[in-house]
Order: structure tokens, then sequence, then C-alpha cells
């Protein structure tokens, strides 16, 4: 056991990581495997204490979208506001858009909150960044599928058809999840040195959830539809309400593309987070 | 079995005194860093200084180092830099092997989970897995002493078992490389001795173990070899018993000035100052244990004083007294003084420890309360040796041995 730790060899040196590339994704691989572990453990952790402090424990991960799409539901039905006719019943499009909308929400905020929370560790113990990462896709993807089940009575009231779609549903929104992280990934090291970031992240998610068409149909005429055309969320919003509550998806060049991009600068984003943690915790105290 | 497991070249690294500065530096070092580029990480920045600068070291398997220094010396910043926390702006380090640091007891701790939940944690934490957090556990438990508490939060424990638990997961690591920071100062007596033997222990398996402390008395009984940081410099490294002579040079040093700002009392005597001598009546500071010793205040009074009370302390570094000395309690009247003089105190047997002391002399008035003049650091003397005894008190004594068979037979 002994010469097998012997063999494994670390060299710290002033250089950027960015010069190697080749080492710099193999530790990166090499991190993530060592992750699991500990990403799971954490998120057992987080999760049971949050649950033991609170009497309601789940309701309160159902409580935002509903309480969201109730507030819609009423304006549209009383003629506050209108957005125009959806293609399917107001209530179904707007819960399950508010219901997906969070998975991106608080995948955008998850690795800053996650990173910020785990600061004393960072400054005093040497573990894979990447499991702080993991256990916060594990909480958002813990709080989508409680949703789910919101979701599912939402259709079966509406006597809509579950179909294989609902299953395929779960492509677009996991690329809803990692874009959600990408972003949030590229934004944690500037956010860990400034307050600014973390302070004005749930002001700029809230500016972007009326940007993007969750509880409105998607504008077909110019200049709102840039809405849908520039919104990298859209398209991939839009794709898993269809698989959802129709069954079918509009392979759109949108779409494709922005779950490309979201695969590329997801690798980056990520890149970007383990380059910058030492500089970054440099710049804390121990 | 003699390899080099830890390797130092040229190690410096730079903080800035500003924080806010300090927050854009660091966005320039990840613009630069994102970038690809290497350059001006050598040069300093306005408000920036080396907090280590130019140290090179080996530890090789087995081996136990001591790192000590002042506060401010660079010795946390240089175990932050071993454990690969922050990076290094010049020169390399090398690890060979898996490296686990006793730094942060119970990191990752949850409050509210038990004391089970949060060994798994903790482990995971420090890179134990599952498989092996399970094989350890009951000696864990045991070794921290909390087994009736373990199912319960770990917010209900008292400060002392949570530091107890932290220690007692960390000391049931198994790496090649250990770093220690300050912790083997936790607990009572008897947790601090266990986990002495617990450091023994790995240290014959063959870990190499780099220790940061400021208890002079745990770097002697666990480390073979010293490191003395002075301002993020090494000054000195090798044998630990000079290592640590040199540390209290360094402390001595940024000490020796009589501090003026603390002064007080109502000024009518004075202590001008102080000499010490040695046996032959020469002018010393370097002295053996049990030598003659005589202290001589100098004073002058601005105007006659009568009956004042001459009070000498002696303490250590880090402020605490050791022994003080007055010519009231020792019945020795002194009458009227004037002018210039001095008074002295003759210590046939100096049975102190070997450590630096320094010296506090204050005049009072003939009530033995009202202070006339408080010196501060006036002088202070060194007793050579190393911390093979180590306490508070060394007592005048003969050693005799007996071979009686009933002795034997009744220990």
């Amino acid at each position: 056991m002994e010469d097998l730790h012997s063999s494994m060899v670390t060299v710290y040196t002033p250089a950027s990581q960015m010069r190697t590339p080749g080492l710099l994704v193999r530790s990166m691989w090499r991190d993530l495997a060592a992750s699991r572990e500990l990403s799971w453990r954490l998120f057992i952790r987080d999760l049971s204490a949050q649950y033991r402090q609170s009497v309601l424990g789940v309701l309160w991960t159902f409580a935002p979208p509903i309480v969201t799409s109730l507030i819609f539901i009423v304006l549209q039905s009383k003629r506050v506001i209108s957005f125009g006719e959806t293609d399917i019943p107001y209530p179904v499009y707007v819960l399950v858009g508010a219901i997906l909308w969070q998975v991106f929400a608080e995948s955008l905020q998850a690795p800053l909150k996650s990173v910020t929370a785990a600061k004393p560790m960072l400054a005093k113990i040497n573990f894979p960044r990447e499991a702080l990462i993991v256990s916060a896709i594990f909480s958002v993807l813990f709080a989508m599928l409680i949703r789910l089940v919101v979701i599912l009575g939402a259709l079966v009231i509406f006597q809509f058809p579950v179909t294989w779609g609902f299953l395929l549903a779960f492509l677009p929104v996991l690329m809803l999840l990692l874009l959600g992280i990408c972003v949030g990934l590229l934004l944690t090291p500037f956010g860990m040195l400034y307050a600014d970031v973390g302070t004005s992240l749930p002001v700029v998610t809230q500016l972007l959830f009326f940007v993007t068409p969750v509880v409105y149909p998607p504008p077909q005429f110019f200049p709102l539809s840039l809405i849908t055309k520039l919104n990298p969320v859209s398209p991939l919003l839009v794709g898993a309400r269809d698989l959802i509550t129709k069954g079918t998806i509009e392979l759109s060049a949108p779409l494709l593309t922005v779950g490309g991009m979201t695969v590329l600068f997801l690798l980056l984003g990520w890149a970007v987070y383990r380059v910058a943690l030492p500089i970054v915790i440099e710049r804390m105290s121990a | 079995m003699t390899d080099t497991l830890v390797k130092l070249e040229n190690v410096g690294k730079k903080f800035c005194r500003s924080f806010r500065q300090s927050l854009w530096y660091g966005v320039q070092d990840l613009g630069s860093e994102l970038m690809g580029l290497t350059s001006g990480r050598a040069g300093l920045r306005k408000n920036e200084f080396w907090a280590v600068s130019g140290v090179s070291f080996q530890v090789r398997r087995g081996e136990t180092l001591g790192l000590i220094g002042h506060n401010g010396a660079g010795k946390t910043t240089l175990l932050r830099l071993l454990n690969g926390l922050i990076k290094p702006d010049t020169g390399a380090i090398e690890i060979r092997g898996r490296m686990q640091a006793l730094i942060a007891l119970g990191a990752g701790f949850n409050p509210l989970l038990t004391g089970r939940e949060n060994i798994y944690v903790n482990a995971s934490v420090l890179g134990v897995s599952k498989k092996d957090t399970d094989r350890l556990f009951d000696a864990i438990v045991d070794f921290a002493g909390i087994e009736e508490s373990i199912d319960m939060p770990v917010q209900s424990y008292s400060s002392g078992m949570a530091v107890r638990l932290g220690f007692s997961i960390a000391a049931h690591l198994e790496p090649d490389i250990l770093l220690v920071d300050e912790v083997l100062a936790v607990g009572d007596l008897a947790f601090r001795a266990k986990c002495q033997v617990r450091i023994q222990e790995m240290k014959r398996k063959g870990v190499a173990i780099i220790l940061v402390s400021h208890n002079l008395h745990t770097i002697t009984h666990v480390c073979t070899r010293a490191i003395t940081l002075e301002k993020g410099r090494v000054i000195y490294d090798g044998d630990t018993e000079q290592a640590i002579d040199l540390y209290r040079d360094s402390v001595t040093k940024g000490n020796r000035t009589t501090s003026e700002s603390l002064r007080a009392g109502t000024g009518e005597i004075r202590v001008r100052r102080l000499e010490i001598f040695d046996e032959m009546g020469e002018v010393g500071q370097d002295f053996e244990v049990g030598d003659f010793v005589k202290i001589r205040i100098h004073y002058q009074a601005l105007r006659p004083v009568k009956n004042p009370v001459f009070n000498l302390t002696m303490h250590l570094i880090d402020g605490h007294q050791v022994t003080g000395i007055r010519t009231d309690v020792d019945g020795y009247g002194l009458g009227t003084l004037e002018g210039e003089g001095f008074v002295e105190i003759a210590i046939p047997k100096l049975h102190l420890l070997p450590n630096i002391y320094v010296m506090d002399a204050v005049v009072f008035q003939e009530d033995g309360f009202s202070l006339c003049d408080r010196a501060n650091n006036v002088g202070h003397l060194k007793l050579k040796g190393g911390l093979q005894i180590n306490g508070t008190a060394y007592l005048p004594h003969t050693w005799h041995q007996s071979s009686s068979t009933e002795a034997v037979i009744a220990s």
C-alpha cells in the first residue's frame, strides 16, 4: 500500500495550470472520480440537517413553484394580465414551466452557495473540490424529483396522457440543470472574492425569469421574439415542457446549439473553477 | 525506506497588507492564471510583502520535522502551501505519497447531526472511504472517549468533546505524510498524552510528520529535527535544541528594548537600568541551571524617598510570570534613598528551567502598593539546555539507588 502511495507524486509550482492542459484534464477526471463518495456524503449531510430542523420539511420544496404558478393562474384568469392563449391549459403550462425554471434557477445559484458554505473547509483541507459541485447537483436533482410528484398530479387532474416523452424529458431537464451549473461555476471564483456577485445573483435570476417563456407562451413576433431567440434557457425549457405535456419535441437549431454549448461551457466552467480555487482561497483567511 | 517524501525548493509566497487591494490582486492573478500567464508572480506589487521566501528543505520517510517561529513567521502559510491549498509564487513543492493534514479538526461537522453521522462526513472530507471508516469506527469513538454521546447531535457536545472527536478522526488517518498544526494542545492532559503516543506510532510506521506548534515541549518530544523561521525565511535547519535556542533569541531580539510606553508610576524614583553578573562578577546573560547570579537594579531618586519597596519579576516570553522578589516581603528596609545608586539581589543557585526569562523592575512607595516606577523588559537572562527537563519548577535534588530485594517486590 505504501509503495502504491509513494508512486503518487504531486508538484506545486507558480506556473499556470492552463499551460499543461493534459495534466489539468487528467486531474479533473481523477478528482471527479475521487469525489463520488464525498459528494454523496455532503448531500446526505445537508439534506438530513435541513429536514431535522424543520417540521414541514419536504413541503418547502413544493412551495416556490406552486406559489409562483398560483399567482400567475389567478392573474391570468382574472384578466389582470393577458399573455395570450397557450396550446395547453394554462395551469399546467405555468406549473410545469415554473418547476422547470426552478431547476435552472437553483442550479445557477448552487455552485456559489455550496462553495461559500464550505469556505472554512476549503481554506483548511485539500479535498476534491468537485465534491461541492456534485453534491449541489444532487440537491437540485433531489428537489426536482420531489416536484415531479406535483407535475404528475397536475397531468392526471387535467387528464393528460403520460407518454414516453415524459421520460425523454429527462434529457432537456438535465441540460437545463447543467446550463445553470455551468454559468454558476463561471461566476463562482469572482463570487468568492466579491460579495456583489452573490448579492446580485437572485436579482438577475428574477430578471431572467421574466425574459424566459415560463408563464407566457413564446412571443412569435419581433422584437419580443428575441426573448426566445437569444435566451439560452428558452429552448431547453420550452423543449422540456413540450416533452412532458405533449410528448413531442421540436428539434430546432437553437435547442441543439444550446445543448452543445452547454456541454462545452460546462467543461470550461469546471476547469475555471478548479484552476481558480487555490488563487481565491489565498485571499480568504485560514 | 529513507526516500524523500517532501521537497521544497526556493518556495516563496507573498501576501497583501490591504484587504481590498488583496481582492483586486486576486482578480488579476485569476486573470493571468486563466490566460496561462505566469509572469509577474515573482515581483512584489504595492502593499505586498513576502510571507514566505526562499524556503528549501526536504523531509524523509519516518522523519519528524518541527516548524518554529513567532506569530507571522510563516509557519501556517508554509503548511497551507504544502497542503496544496494555495499556490507558491516562486519555487516548487514536490510531494511523494498521500498527504493528510491534522489542521482543521472536525471540518464539515454539522452541529445538528449526531457524532456518528459526523464521523462519516468528516472522514470522507479527509479522504477516508466508507469502508475504511466502518473499520476504524470503534477505534475512533474509543479514542475520543465519547461512547455514550455518539448518537447525540454534536451541538450538544461540550467544546472539548467536539474537538476530541475531531482529533480522533484525524488521528486515525493512514497517510504517508502528516501535517500537524497546533492541535496537539487540545483536550485534557490524558488526551494530550494519547495524542503524543499516536504521533509516535505513526512515526514508527514511517510516516513523515511536519509539526507546527508554539509548545516547544511538544516539538522536543516529537521532532528529531526542527526549522526556525523568522519573517518567512529559514534561519536554521537542524538539531531541535539549537533551533529552539535560535527561536528564543529571535523572540528576545524584537523584545529587547524597554518599552517606554508601558512605563507607569509617579516617578520620584526611577529604575535606570539593570545589570546581571555571574559568579566571577562579569556581566553576562547566559547561564546554566543552578548557577550563581547577581542582579543589580540602578535607580535615580529625584527627591528623597522614604523606605521605597523594590520588586523584581521574571517571566517567560509568553508573559507567564515565573517568580517575583520583593524587599518588603523579605523584610529588607532600604531607608531613605536620594540621588543615584543600586540595589542588588544575589541568587546563589538559579533553579529555573532552561528558557529565556525576561525581567521587570518595579519600585513602590513605602506602602508597597503605590507605584513609583515600573520598567518592563529591563533585562533578560537565558538558561542554556534542552527541554529534556520540563515542567514549571526545577527542584534542587540528589539521587540515590539501593538494591534491597524487598523494595523490588514492593514495587
